[in-house]
C-alpha cells in the first residue's frame, strides 16, 4: 500500500481523546462543597463534645442511675437532689397531649389540602398554615397563660384549675405543632402518583376510601416522618412550658397542675445565677444530654419504622 | 339504574333483554376463527350510545363530533394518531374525567339507555359497573391478594373474598402463576404480570364494562399476546372498550373500530380530535369508507 493514499484516507483529523486537561473551576467548586458538608459535621460534632464533657463530669458528681430514677428534682436547694423522674414526666406529658392534638388536626388539614381541596384553595392556605408556624414559641406561650388557661380551661373545669397546668401548655403547643405535621404530611400525600388514586377511583372507591386506604398507606414513610418532626419539636419546645407549665417538677399526671419539664428547666437554670462550674451548673448539660438521646432515639425508631412499612411506588 | 345492572350469571344470555336497547346490526359481524357465523344471529345490544359528544378541559374541545355505540359482549377499538381524544374520550365512559378540574362533557352519553351525565347519576356508582385498566400498570403498594380484594373490600363485599379473589385471577389467567406468593408485594411482578393484574383487579368488582386505555403501550410482544387472548376470553362475559396505538392488535382483537383524527385549529394551533369513521373492524382495516382512515390505517400518515 502506498503511503499517499493513507495520508488521503486520514485527512480528517481524528481528536485525540487522551489530553486529559485539568479543570480547575471544577476542584474549587468541588473543594467547596466538601468544606460545607464537613462544617455542619463538624458543628453537629462540636455540640454534641460540649455536651459531653460537663455531662461527664456531672456524673462524676451524682451517680447515673441516681439521676436516671431519682423521683425528686431539687437541684437548686438544700439538700440538692438529683432525680430526673420529674421533668420527664412534665417531658411526656406536654409532649403526649401536644400530640394528641397535632396528629388528628395536622392529618386531617394534609388529607383535607392534598385530596379535597380545590388548587386555588390550597394555593392560599398552605402559605397560611406555613406562616403560622412562623410565630415565634413565646405567643403561643402568653397566649395559654393570659388566655387559655383562664378563659377555656377555667370555665370548662370551674376553676378548678392552677393558673400553671400542663394542659393548657400541652394544648397550644400541639396548635404551634399543626402546621408542621399538616405540611409535611401533605407533601407527603401530594407525592403520592395520581395513577394510584385512578386506579382506586376506577374501581369504584368514594374520595374517603381513596384518600384513607391508597394515598395514606402509600404516603405512610412521609406521614410519620411528619409526626416524628411534630414531637420532636414538642420534646424540645421550651418556651411555651416554662410560661404556661409553671416550673414546679412534679410526678403528677394530672393535667391542670402545674410542670417543669427538660427543656423548660434548661432554660429557666441558664437564665438563672448559678455559678459556672458547680454541680447546679452541670445539670443543664446532663439534662441538655439527655434531651438530645431521646430526640435521637425517637429519629431511630422512627427510620427503622418508615423502612420496615414503607411502601415503595414507582 | 338498577334495573340495568346485570348480574354476572345472566351475562351471556341468548337474546337482548326487553329493557335494553336493541339496534340493527350494521351489517355481517366481524368473524373470528369462523365461530361467530355459526351462531344464530341476533340483535346487537348497545351498552353506550354516544351521539355528538364533545369533551373540553377548557374553552376549546378536546374531542368532538363523537357519534357510535359500543355493542354488548363486542370490544371496541379506538384508534388514531397521538392527540386526537382517544384516552380523552374512554375516560369519559366511567365519569373519570370529573377527576379533572375545567373538564366538561357535552352531547349524550347514553348507558344502557341511561343519561350517564344525568345530574342524579352518582359517578362513584358508575365506576363500580364499568372500570378501567390504565395505560401504565398502577398496582397499588400492597401484596397481589390486597390489591384484587381493594375492590370489594371498599365496596364492603367482604365475603368470601379468597374465593372471589381467586376467580379474579383465574380469569385473569395469573392464578397459576401468584398462588403461591400472594402475600408478597405487587411490585415484585413483571410488568405483564402487573397488568394483568390491574385487569383481575377490575374484575374483582364485577363489572359490565372494561375500558382499556393502551393497556399493552408499556408492554414487551409476549405480555400483550397474553393480555390479547384474555381479551378474547373476557368478551364472553364483559364489553370492552380499548384504545390502542397499535393498529394490529386493534385488527386482531376488536369487533368494531371507531378511527379518530386529530385536526389542528389553523388560528392557534389548538388540537381538536375527532371520529371519522366508525364501521366493522374488517371494513376499517380492509375498505374504509373515508380515506384518511385508508391512510391511517395502511401507514401513510401517523
Amino acid at each position: 500500500m502506498e503511503a499517499g493514499s493513507t495520508t488521503a484516507a486520514g485527512a480528517r483529523a481524528v481528536p485525540s481523546l487522551g489530553a486529559a486537561r485539568r479543570r480547575y473551576g471544577e476542584d474549587v467548586v468541588k473543594g467547596i462543597l466538601i468544606l460545607a458538608t464537613f462544617l455542619s459535621i463538624l458543628t453537629t460534632t462540636g455540640i454534641v463534645v460540649a455536651l459531653l464533657v460537663p455531662t461527664i463530669e456531672f456524673f462524676g458528681d451524682v451517680g447515673v442511675w441516681e439521676f436516671l430514677s431519682g423521683s425528686k428534682w431539687t437541684p437548686l436547694f438544700e439538700p440538692p437532689s438529683f432525680g430526673v423522674l420529674p421533668l420527664l414526666v412534665g417531658t411526656l406529658l406536654t409532649t403526649g397531649i401536644a400530640m394528641l392534638v397535632a396528629t388528628p388536626l395536622g392529618l386531617g388539614a394534609a388529607i383535607y389540602l392534598s385530596e379535597y381541596a380545590r388548587p386555588r384553595v390550597r394555593k392560599t392556605i398552605k402559605p397560611a398554615l406555613e406562616i403560622l408556624a412562623g410565630v415565634p414559641t413565646i405567643v403561643f406561650g402568653y397566649f395559654a397563660l393570659t388566655f387559655f388557661t383562664p378563659e377555656i380551661l377555667r370555665g370548662l373545669f370551674n376553676a378548678d384549675v392552677n393558673i400553671f397546668n400542663v394542659l393548657a401548655a400541652g394544648i397550644v403547643m400541639g396548635f404551634m405543632i399543626v402546621p408542621t405535621v399538616a405540611s409535611v404530611a401533605e407533601d407527603a400525600m401530594s407525592a403520592v402518583p395520581q395513577s394510584l388514586r385512578e386506579g382506586a377511583f376506577g374501581l369504584g372507591a368514594s374520595k374517603l376510601s381513596v384518600s384513607l386506604r391508597v394515598v395514606f398507606p402509600a404516603a405512610l414513610s412521609g406521614i410519620v416522618a411528619a409526626i416524628v418532626l411534630g414531637v420532636s419539636r414538642a420534646i424540645g419546645e421550651t418556651m411555651i412550658v416554662l410560661i404556661a407549665a409553671g416550673q414546679i417538677a412534679s410526678n403528677s399526671i394530672d393535667p391542670r397542675e402545674p410542670h417543669y419539664s427538660l427543656a423548660s428547666f434548661i432554660g429557666a437554670t441558664a437564665k438563672g445565677d448559678v455559678p459556672t462550674g458547680s454541680t447546679e451548673y452541670k445539670t443543664i448539660f446532663a439534662v441538655g444530654m439527655l434531651l438530645f438521646v431521646l430526640t435521637l432515639v425517637m429519629n431511630l425508631i422512627s427510620i427503622r419504622f418508615v423502612r420496615k412499612y414503607r411502601q415503595v411506588y414507582e | 339504574m338498577a334495573e340495568h345492572v346485570t348480574e354476572p350469571e345472566d351475562k351471556q344470555r341468548e337474546a337482548a333483554p326487553a329493557g335494553g336497547v336493541g339496534i340493527p346490526d350494521q351489517g355481517a359481524r366481524f368473524s373470528r376463527d369462523g365461530e361467530t357465523e355459526a351462531e344464530p344471529r341476533r340483535p346487537r345490544e348497545a351498552i353506550f350510545q354516544l351521539e355528538k359528544v364533545v369533551v373540553s378541559y377548557g374553552p376549546k374541545p378536546a374531542v368532538r363530533d363523537v357519534t357510535f355505540d359500543v355493542g354488548r359482549n363486542e370490544i371496541t377499538a379506538l384508534i388514531g394518531p397521538s392527540g386526537c381524544g382517544k384516552s380523552t374520550l374512554i375516560r369519559c365512559l366511567n365519569r373519570m374525567n370529573d377527576l379533572i378540574p375545567g373538564a366538561r362533557v357535552e352531547g349524550r352519553v347514553l348507558y344502557h339507555g341511561e343519561d350517564l351525565y344525568a345530574p342524579n347519576v352518582d359517578a362513584v356508582e358508575v365506576r363500580k359497573r364499568i372500570g378501567m385498566v390504565f395505560q401504565k400498570p398502577n398496582p397499588f403498594p400492597k401484596s397481589i391478594y390486597d390489591n384484587i380484594a381493594f375492590g370489594p373490600r371498599v365496596l364492603g363485599r367482604k365475603q368470601n373474598l379468597d374465593e372471589t379473589v381467586e376467580r379474579a385471577l383465574t380469569q385473569a389467567a395469573l392464578w397459576d402463576e401468584v398462588k403461591d406468593r400472594l402475600k408478597t408485594n405487587a411490585f415484585g411482578m413483571s410488568g405483564g404480570q402487573q397488568q394483568r393484574l390491574c385487569i383481575a383487579r377490575c374484575l374483582a368488582v364485577n363489572p359490565d364494562v372494561i375500558l382499556m386505555d393502551e393497556p399493552c403501550s408499556a408492554l414487551d410482544p409476549i405480555s400483550t399476546g397474553k393480555i390479547e387472548d384474555l381479551m378474547m376470553e373476557l368478551k364472553r362475559e364483559y364489553s370492552i372498550v380499548i384504545v390502542t396505538h397499535n393498529m394490529q392488535q386493534a385488527a386482531r382483537v376488536s369487533d368494531k373500530t371507531a378511527f379518530f383524527t386529530v385536526e389542528l385549529a389553523s388560528d392557534d394551533d389548538h388540537r381538536t380530535g375527532r371520529v371519522v369513521e366508525f364501521d366493522d373492524t374488517e371494513k376499517i382495516f380492509t375498505n374504509p369508507a373515508d380515506s384518511r382512515t385508508e391512510a391511517y390505517v395502511t401507514g401513510k400518515v401517523g
